[in-house]
């Protein structure tokens, strides 16, 4: 596997040209310049690049062993992670109350991308530790707070999310652990399946967080609550104890990942674990949900991470790689992959595509700090409905375009590319999962299309529509840049008839809102094109506005412009097409009756 | 005991060096830049002797243009308490020579009056290596090139620095009166990586900026650069028949033998 290098500089032209560092005009963020930022991508780009990414691909291979009940993480990994959390990484957009550095969260997603991109396997543990983190500071009570959150955000002690059982996937209702009231805490027996990095050697203590049901709850989702279950019982004054009664039983075998430790947990085999309520009882699973947004939205940022460590591993390749010769001269030269037209469409295509995904998921970020720190109410509830409405868009779009670019990565390897020791077949092959984790991608369609559009009846979705169009306008009056404008309005145009038909079956008087799954998918891709082509079309009005004064980088600027010419001009009309596929409707699948497949 | 700590803002030595199409110089136009690494090494060590207790504090200064804060910064960010820049923006020719940078550095020990200086003992750009020694020179304090090991240690009620330098046949140990000055080689130290705490804390320190006019001195280039050439690329390889062949190839052709 090539090395990586985090493209700081692309990171940089989003957080302050595209997004104009709106995040730090917040009141909150007044003491954090855009240097600093600098300062701060750097440092996180250097250990991920030299310290974490260098063990991808050992990850891969060696994967996670179980001995008895621990499991051992690959070799370098528990360092690894301890360089990550003595550097203070953990904490990054925690806020300085809770012990974190209160970095805006557009800085926080930018960082957490070089993490995923340097070694996704292992980054998925402070993934989840951060969302312990959401769920205990939102609704933890004091003690549960003060005992384990200051270790949680610092990471020195990590976080699990127990929410799947064999039966209980998608549909959490069906959740059967159960936990008994004894004096202040519960006891809880069970057995929760798929917990990544439920049991590992990186850290000395796990603080799981489980979905379990009283004796005398209700049947259905009513019925779940939350529970904090420690791998060691802490005393009060935070010194670790006896090993609670929960073990690793199984690891399971994965098509990647493997450096992760997917586990399988078996609460209560002897006296019964002990855990302590965490909020309401049977609100676990809306204590739950309060987090899966920005879970979500952290997997989009994986899988954009995981797309550029593709698209550098294939450039290198096809720098190298000499094959045929220079188109222009017959019978010239050798030509490495790179100097043929078909292999530069390919890495374009890659490129493009992660560009536009990362400003779109950035552009996410500054949503949800505007949402969180704005001092206007209004501007507050807002950007809250953007960030409901964008995040599906983030996690199903993104992931979704990883699994195309990582093959195409493989592609452009050839048969190299089939081969492990290049590395390029890890990256598919760890990319896969993204689609289906934090919910998956048909659940984020019904979600983007069912829930959050029928809400407000495509109120914000508009709004942005609106926003695609003005930058269309934009665009026209450019000389240069006027058939990027143009390709975007008719974009606009259908994605304004795309949320025209999803409402219209939202309100069909007898086939009702289910019926929208029938095309819901297919509207989700229609938006993550028109958005990410509206973004890239705003990135080129920025990188030709610089160019005016010949900056030293301009390369960097007219790569911009090819970027968004590729994404407005080549993968937006791929999009469209989702448009005809919304208006064949329910027809077709309505007919078909489930026992004919 | 105070420590005055010297970097340099260098090409990053990551960055594949491009010569301008002109030969005038190396391109440096868009290029990453970082602190040299000699000095990160001069600066793990400033570090680590104030968390032993020995030092109380930590100076780190530079001379260079304004962009050279950045590498301040970082010093700041890996544990150094205050920075002074030296900043030669207004010079006309950018370029800080060995000498030019070791008398502005004397005029900043001079009113700092630091008991122990470290340097990298060359930076990566220019592969001078004289900025530590004339430094030395300038201000008459005792000097202990490429330390590979350094200690400070007590004798009777004076204070005086063992330095061992790795030299062509192995290992030589000197005991320096302080003050003194060190550069540092790469065994030294491995320096750490910059916490996320202590790059937001780093904005904090002061940063005091100071012109060679200011020092008084003259930083001024003395030399002309006549010409900057790539090394040559290398030539495609030949098989050779047999090892009778090689011998020959290797006699007569590379004069190796």
């Amino acid at each position: 596997m090539t090395v990586y290098n985090p493209p700081i500089r692309d990171t940089r032209f989003v957080l302050e040209e595209l997004l104009e560092s709106r995040s730090l005009t917040l009141p909150a963020f007044t003491e954090t310049t855009p240097d600093l930022v600098e300062a701060v991508l750097e440092e996180a780009g250097r250990l991920a690049s030299q310290v974490w990414a260098p063990l991808n691909q050992i990850g891969d291979r060696q994967g996670c062993r179980l001995e008895g009940c621990e499991v051992q993480t690959p070799q370098g990994f528990a360092e690894a992670y301890q360089a990550f959390v003595a550097g203070g990484w953990n904490g990054i957009g925690c806020s300085a109350e809770l012990g974190g550095q209160g970095l805006p969260e557009v800085v926080a997603s930018a960082v957490q991308e070089y993490w995923h991109a340097a070694n996704m396997a292992l980054a998925l543990c402070p993934m989840l530790t951060a969302g312990a983190i959401e769920a205990l500071s939102h609704h933890g009570d004091d003690a549960l707070r003060s005992r384990y959150l200051e270790k949680l955000v610092e990471g020195g002690w990590t976080g699990t999310m127990n929410l799947t059982e064999p039966q209980a996937g998608s549909d959490l209702s069906q959740v059967r652990t159960k936990a008994v009231a004894e004096g202040d805490h519960f006891r809880l027996t069970g057995q929760k399946i798929f917990i990544t990095w439920g049991e590992h050697d990186c850290a000395e203590n796990i603080l799981h967080l489980v979905l379990a049901r009283t004796p005398d709850a209700a049947e259905g989702n009513k019925g779940i609550s939350l529970f904090l279950v420690p791998k060691f019982l802490v005393d009060e004054d935070g010194n670790l104890g006896e090993r609670n009664d929960v073990v690793c039983t199984s690891l399971e075998h994965k098509l990647g990942i493997h450096g992760s430790p997917t586990c399988t947990l078996s609460f209560g085999d002897r006296e019964g674990a002990i855990g302590y309520l965490v909020g309401e009882p049977g609100r676990g699973l809306n204590h739950m949900f309060t987090m899966m947004n920005e879970a979500r939205h952290k997997v989009g940022i994986q899988a954009i991470g995981v797309a550029e460590r593709a698209y550098q591993q294939a450039v290198a390749y096809a720098a190298e790689r000499v094959q045929g010769r220079v188109p222009q001269a017959r019978g010239g030269g050798p030509a490495t992959l790179v100097q043929h037209l078909e292999v530069r469409r390919t890495l374009l295509s890659m490129r493009s595509r992660i560009e536009a995904l990362r400003a779109l998921a950035l552009f996410t970020a500054g949503e949800t700090d505007r949402a969180r720190q704005a001092e206007d109410g209004i501007a507050r509830e807002q950007a809250e409905m953007r960030v409901d409405l964008l995040t599906p868009i983030v996690k199903g779009f993104s992931t979704e375009q990883v699994v195309e670019i990582a093959s195409l990565g493989i592609q452009v390897h050839g048969g190299m590319g089939y081969v492990e020791e290049t590395g390029a077949a890890q990256l598919l092959r760890d990319a896969r999962i993204t689609t289906i984790y934090e919910g998956t991608t048909g659940m984020q369609a019904l979600d983007l299309a069912g829930r959050k559009l029928l809400r407000d009846s495509g109120t914000a979705l508009a709004e942005i529509i609106d926003e695609v169009e003005a930058t269309s306008s934009e665009l026209e009056a450019s000389t240069t840049l006027a058939t990027l404008g143009q390709a975007l309005r008719a974009g606009a145009a259908d994605l304004r008839r795309g949320m025209a038909l999803v409402l219209e079956q939202g309100r069909h008087p007898d086939q009702g809102p289910d019926a929208i799954q029938a095309f819901a998918t297919p509207f989700l891709y229609l938006t993550g094109h028109v958005l990410c082509a509206w973004l890239m079309g705003r990135s080129a009005l920025k990188a030709q506005m610089a160019l005016h004064d010949t900056p030293p980088d301009s390369a960097f600027y007219r790569m911009k412009l090819s970027s968004a010419d590729f994404a407005l001009r080549h993968w937006l009309p791929l999009g469209r097409a989702q448009l005809a596929v919304i208006e064949a409707g329910v027809s077709t699948l309505g007919e078909l009756d489930s026992e004919a497949l | 005991m105070k420590i005055l700590v010297a970097v340099k803002r260098v090409i990053d030595y990551n960055v594949k060096i491009r010569v301008k199409p002109d030969h005038s110089d190396v391109d440096l136009s868009n290029v990453k830049m970082a602190m040299n690494p000699f000095c990160e090494i001069a600066v793990e060590e400033a570090v680590r002797l104030k968390e032993k207790g020995v030092a109380t504090e930590v100076v780190a200064v530079t001379v260079g243009p304004k962009a050279a804060q950045e590498q301040l910064r970082t010093a700041l960010a890996l544990g150094a308490d205050r920075a002074i820049h030296v900043d030669t923006s207004a010079e006309t020719d950018a370029r800080v020579e060995s000498l030019g940078a070791a008398k502005a550095l004397a005029k900043v020990v001079e009113a700092e009056q630091p008991d122990l200086v470290i340097l990298g003992k060359q930076a990566i750009d220019s592969d001078n290596n004289q900025t530590g020694q004339m430094l030395a020179a300038l201000t008459g304090r005792p000097q202990g090139t490429f330390a590979s090991d350094i200690s400070v240690e007590a004798e009777g009620d004076e204070k005086r620095l063992k330095v061992t330098r790795e030299i062509d046949g192995g290992l030589q140990t000197l005991s320096l009166a302080l003050p003194a000055i060190v550069t540092t080689d790469l065994r030294l130290n491995e320096p750490r990586y910059a916490k996320l705490p202590d790059i937001m804390k780093a904005k904090k320190k002061p940063l005091d900026v100071k012109t060679p006019e200011e020092l008084g001195v003259e930083v001024a280039t003395r030399f002309t650069l006549v010409k900057i050439e790539p090394p040559a690329e290398r030539q495609g390889g030949v098989k050779v028949g047999s090892v009778d062949e090689l011998v020959d190839k290797l006699k007569n052709e590379a004069k190796v033998l």
